[in-house]
């Protein structure tokens, strides 16, 4: 279920002041955020920020078609690299 | 035999559940089709007359169906996949893409069960 239209969009307080200061600035930074719950909003558009997994900060840079999205959404928390096969298993097992 | 939109309606079936046979169009949007378009829903599809068809196809002319509504939804789900989101590699990967559950079931996204297994164990024991 979405979330109620009254509140508008979820956006992490510290995450938006972080872009506004560098908005401010004008120098582009990657900002580090365990916010993955926080909605994209387009003033992020263009910025780069190091998004959180659970292991590490893996780089997301924010381009206009992922406004709405929500940061955590690009930043994958399993890596799966396949079922070893079958060939492998049984050179293991000898 | 009634075509619209490419795609031909059985004769013998009510008018709503006929239309349900146009991919995007469901029982509740066609109860509101016909309902526009002035046609009384019991009538079977070979019943139909001339004007009344025409009504039927100006009416669908509005809804999202066939073709371009097929369109959409692979633009969107490309849409996901190119911008790199969890949802788009799910969809790459042929799984479900709302956090339901894989061990067991999620049968109609992965398809008919095909066994993974030790299939290649007997040729090394050959060599």
């Amino acid at each position: 279920m979405g979330r109620s239209i009254k509140k508008g969009p979820y956006v992490d307080e510290k995450l938006l002041k972080k872009v506004q200061k560098m908005e401010a600035s004008g120098q582009k930074t990657m900002i580090k955020t365990w916010a993955r719950s926080c909605t994209i909003i387009p003033e992020m558009v263009g910025y780069t920020f190091a998004v959180h997994n659970g292991r590490k900060h893996l780089p997301v840079y924010i381009t206009e078609n992922m406004v709405g999205h929500k940061l955590g959404e690009f930043a994958h928390t399993r890596v799966f690299k396949g079922h070893s096969s079958p060939t492998d298993k049984a050179a293991t097992l000898t | 035999m009634v075509r619209i939109v490419g795609v031909d309606l059985p004769a013998n079936k009510n008018v709503v559940t006929g239309l349900t046979y146009i991919y995007g169009i469901g029982s509740s949007l066609s109860k509101h089709i016909l309902q526009e378009a002035g046609i009384d829903s019991a009538l079977k599809i070979k019943d139909l007359t001339d004007p009344q068809i025409i009504a039927i196809r100006d009416v669908i002319k509005n809804c999202l169906i066939e073709g371009d509504l097929r369109r959409e939804i692979n633009m969107s789900i490309k849409r996901l996949v190119e911008i790199g989101t969890y949802r788009g590699s799910r969809h790459r990967k042929g799984l479900p893409a709302r956090g339901q559950r894989t061990k067991t079931n999620a049968r109609t996204k992965r398809g008919k069960r095909k066994t993974v297994g030790l299939g290649k164990r007997k040729e090394e024991e050959k060599t």
